[in-house]
């Protein structure tokens, strides 16, 4: 089956080096089938299928982050949507300023929607977005604040459970309310779109496609690295007895909210990155992303690929992303039969999701090869 | 015997032959008036006015817009109607027969002028001011209220003494208090404001605030003593309709968030016993009041003949249906899930996306629009800037008896006695011989019945979709969690404090707005009192 020394690599590193060298053999893959090879060849990989891959790592990174604060932390987070969605508004604002003079109106300053609403400059949340080390402050820390203030005051007074699940949900449904209305300067009902270059970089390009796959990819490699990092720190085992008893925690004279306020912020953190990096891949942000079902959707990857294993989350993310993409190209109608079946199978049968339950099968065939090899034994002492 | 007969006989053929003649003698006048031109249309006009038949208004309507035609050939008076293709549809007068369309050609307009427009509109309000109802004689005044002149005035004063309802009295008064304040002399003008100061119509209070401004224009020096008085007096009138307006206004709003209010509780109050007492997170909620709203369709489409009932089949059916559905996902998913709610909240998303998704498919994605029987449509009009509708009324009501009757059954049978003792201790409860499996499902199943009739409620108020349910999800977890886990009645007061604080914001804000602004708040009133506004005592660590 797995040969010895990939299991002895596995018990030194856990999944590090495995996850982050099957990225960089995807990523090396992808990359060089979709610009060594010309179309029409068999090793091609079209441009569409890099971009689609660009939006599964995407997932996946978003999903480590909800892994992170629920898998790790027992926060389950029904928001983690809205730092996505804050991460993504932010790279798109840098997007939308780049398009300069090229929109439909041709105004340099302001985009195409403001011109439409009459507006005669741009409003001070704006202000610098035209600039790339801006935006990629503002991808931290716009998602991070938000997780940081509604954190700090959440886990202060000892909102849990379920009740934080449902104002997290709240949240992110007020925050989609409020990007729906035009006057907030974000697009309104249509988002921001039509973005055309990127540090120059034509974004239609297949090299910049790649590039930003690559990207992103590297992104998760760090993500999953730093996940990795965190949840075997010290301070990580604290968070782990944090999910377990809280109260047994704060007993022993550890302040539980500030290690959740800190877990929470670097997880929404993730989930900004993320979003940044799947804008410029999908073409648009608009306020539908906010949307509690997304968010929702966000849980069950993690769900179905196992909670409390990081490898498990991005399994579970690529998974439940392609049968989507699967399936709502076939019959689109059976989609959220599958998706909602999955959820209550799930929680069911597979507490412990793909990661848990893959394990689970191998002790239990193990145990089986064990109890049978003693079984022989025995039988060959009683006949001798 | 027979002379007896004989003079019934007589008295029948008689009677029958006035209505007869009466008749006819409209229809004689109509077949005058291809013959009148402009000089001697008036009189005829005036006797079809005096004619006792049920097509004089519509005549006189019709002449007034300039739709009243006869035809060249036969001078058969006709009303005409322009068709989308630009044709001419006509309705004979007599007979109300209708007509093969024709071109404009083969036709001549009763021809008017503005003098006799203005006639015709006289006799118009005459004839409404005779008219049996009540409510077409009050019309009538309140339109002579809005533009008096002399005329309208002078017909008013002639029938305020026949007139026997008290509200249109009135109002005939105001007319001509309005009146007298429009054209009378200075005195005149301030014991009509005197009087009118109580009045609460629009035009009054326009008449009002015009007199004031044409008199701030003077300085006070240049006014005479009477004209101070009027002044004064009209300053006073205005600040006194101002404050009762205000306070009306006041008024309005807290209906309105009221209203809005008891449709959150009834959306809530489903959730106060799944969530509340039984502790279990039921995010398909929303769904179970979507069933409801489809299960009104259901009934309207099963008996088109009987929307004036069919809420009164639709709620006993939305609460079995929903019901039982509750009681089938309590039975099939809930309860391998004792104990960890975050798992119970998964699952019964999942079953919520699937429950969504079978409405698509059985009722198309498309919104159903669902009829609203005749009781619940029109208002209750207490006074002219102040009106209640009857759908709204009967929500408010219908939604209090939902909840005392919940209360009631909560508090005073031995079942809701049960649900209480296993909410409180499973285990204790288990021991003194209550069937808690039963229970919860009864209890889960009532829950979701709730919500089912929340959903024939909501029917009548909003468009069914598929998506009924999910829009009220987050808000009926707020205002559960807002009034207290476990607790009724504070479910009652959040519900009804955040409609009426949604409603006052409204006008503010706007309607997103304040509804961003009350969802935050209650995000950060729930981080300072997580237990909400009446928390339940207990002394467990967490």
């Amino acid at each position: 089956m797995i040969p010895q020394s990939i299991q002895d690599l596995f018990k030194k590193f856990g999944s590090l080096p495995v996850v982050v060298g099957c990225l960089f053999i995807t990523t090396l893959y992808v990359s060089v089938c979709n610009l060594a090879f010309s179309e029409g060849s068999a090793l091609h990989v079209s441009t569409y299928t890099v971009t689609l891959f660009g939006k599964y790592l995407c997932y996946a990174l978003l999903a480590l982050a909800v892994d992170l604060v629920w898998g790790y932390c027992g926060i389950l987070s029904l928001g983690h949507g809205a730092f996505f969605a804050l991460g993504g508004y932010a790279m798109g604002m840098y997007l939308m300023r780049q398009i300069g003079d090229r929109g439909v109106y041709g105004n340099p300053e302001l985009p195409d929607f403001m011109v439409f609403l009459n507006w005669e400059s741009l409003p001070w949340y704006w202000a610098g977005s035209d600039s790339f080390i801006w935006m990629i402050f503002m991808v931290l820390a716009g998602p991070g604040l938000l997780a940081y203030i509604f954190g700090s005051m959440a886990f202060r007074s000892r909102v849990s459970g379920v009740y934080l699940s449902i104002m997290t949900q709240a949240m992110t449904y007020a925050l989609m309310l409020a990007f729906f209305r035009n006057e907030m300067g974000f697009g309104g009902n249509n988002g921001l779109t039509d973005f055309k270059d990127i540090l120059g970089f034509s974004l239609q390009s297949d090299t910049t496609r790649i590039v930003l796959f690559a990207l992103t990819a590297l992104f998760l490699a760090l993500g999953f690295a730093l996940c990795h990092f965190i949840v075997n720190s010290k301070m990580g085992r604290v968070v782990t007895a944090i999910r377990d008893s809280e109260s047994r925690v704060r007993f022993i004279g550890y302040k539980p909210e500030h290690y959740k306020v800190w877990i929470f912020v670097v997880s929404a953190m993730l989930a900004g990155i993320a979003g940044a990096m799947y804008v410029p891949q999908v073409g648009i942000i608009n306020p539908g992303e906010f949307s509690p079902l997304n968010s929702i959707e966000m849980v069950i990857w993690v769900a179905i690929g196992g909670r409390g294993s990081l490898y498990g989350a991005i399994i579970g993310a690529l998974v439940v992303s392609y049968a989507k993409t699967r399936f709502t190209a076939i019959m689109p109608e059976a989609w959220l039969y599958a998706l909602g079946g999955l959820f209550v199978l799930v929680t069911l049968l597979l507490p412990k999701g793909i990661a848990g339950f893959v394990p689970s099968v191998l002790d239990k065939f193990k145990q089986a090869k064990k109890d049978k090899s003693i079984a022989e034994k025995r039988a060959a002492e009683v006949k001798s | 015997m027979l002379r007896t007969f004989c003079l019934i006989f007589t008295m029948l053929i008689s009677a029958l032959s006035a209505t007869a003649s009466a008749a006819e003698d409209f229809d004689a006048l109509i077949n005058q008036l291809p013959h009148k031109n402009l000089r001697n249309i008036t009189p005829l006009l005036e006797k079809i006015a005096a004619q006792d038949d049920e097509r004089v208004r519509f005549v006189l309507t019709e002449i007034v817009n300039g739709d009243l035609y006869y035809l060249k050939s036969n001078k058969q008076v006709v009303s005409i109607r322009k068709t989308p293709d630009g044709d001419y549809q006509l309705t004979a007068i007599i007979g109300e027969q209708a007509l093969e369309n024709q071109s404009k050609s083969a036709m001549k307009k009763i021809r008017t002028s503005n003098r006799i427009r203005s006639d015709i509109r006289g006799l118009l309000a005459q004839l409404d001011l005779t008219h049996k109802k009540e409510a077409v004689r009050l019309a009538a005044v309140k339109q002579i209220l809005d533009d008096p002149n002399s005329e309208s005035i002078a017909l008013i004063k002639k029938h305020l003494k026949t007139e026997k309802s008290e509200d249109v009295v009135q109002l005939m008064e105001t007319a001509m208090a309005v009146n007298q304040f429009k054209t009378g002399s200075v005195q005149e003008k301030t014991s009509a404001t005197k009087a009118l100061k109580n009045s609460l119509e629009p035009s009054v209070r326009n008449a009002m605030v015009q007199e004031l401004n044409r008199l701030s224009e003077y300085k006070n020096s240049e006014l005479s003593e009477d004209d101070k008085a009027l002044k004064a007096a009209l300053t006073k009138a205005i600040d006194s309709i101002k404050q009762k307006r205000s306070i009306y206004e006041f008024i309005e709003n807290l209906f309105f968030g009221l209203s809005l209010g008891s449709v959150l509780l009834l959306a809530a109050i489903g959730l106060a016993i799944t969530f509340g007492v039984m502790g279990v997170i039921n995010m398909a909620h929303g769904e179970m009041i979507m069933l409801g709203a489809y299960t009104t369709y259901v009934v309207q489409q099963l008996f088109p003949q009987w929307i004036d009932y069919s809420l009164f089949i639709a709620i006993p059916a939305a609460f079995i249906v929903s019901g039982s559905v509750g009681i089938l996902i309590e039975r099939g998913v809930i309860r391998f899930l004792k104990g960890r709610p975050l798992e119970t909240l998964l699952a019964t998303f999942g079953i919520s996306l699937i429950l969504q998704q079978l409405v698509r498919t059985i009722f198309s994605p498309l919104n159903r629009t669902v009829a609203a029987p005749e009781w619940m449509s029109g208002s209750w009009q207490i006074n002219p800037i102040f009106s209640i509708t009857y759908n709204r009324l009967y929500i408010v009501i219908f939604a209090l008896a939902v909840f005392f009757a919940l209360l009631a059954f909560m508090k005073r049978s031995s079942l809701g006695l049960h649900v209480r003792a296993v909410a409180q201790n499973r285990e204790m409860a288990r021991a003194l011989s209550v069937r808690s499996d039963r229970v919860d499902a009864i209890t889960f199943g009532l829950g979701s019945g709730i919500a089912g009739i929340a959903g024939v409620v909501l029917s009548q108020l909003t468009n069914v979709g598929p998506n009924l349910g999910q829009s009220y999800i987050i808000d009926s977890f707020l205002v559960v969690v807002f009034g207290g886990v476990g607790n009724l009645w504070g479910t009652l007061v959040a519900a009804m404090s955040l409609g009426s604080f949604n409603k006052f914001l409204e006008p503010l804000t706007g309607s997103v707005l304040a509804n961003i602004i009350v969802l935050v708040g209650l995000v950060l009133f729930i981080q300072k009192r997580p237990k909400g506004l009446f928390p339940q005592k207990g002394r467990a660590a967490e």
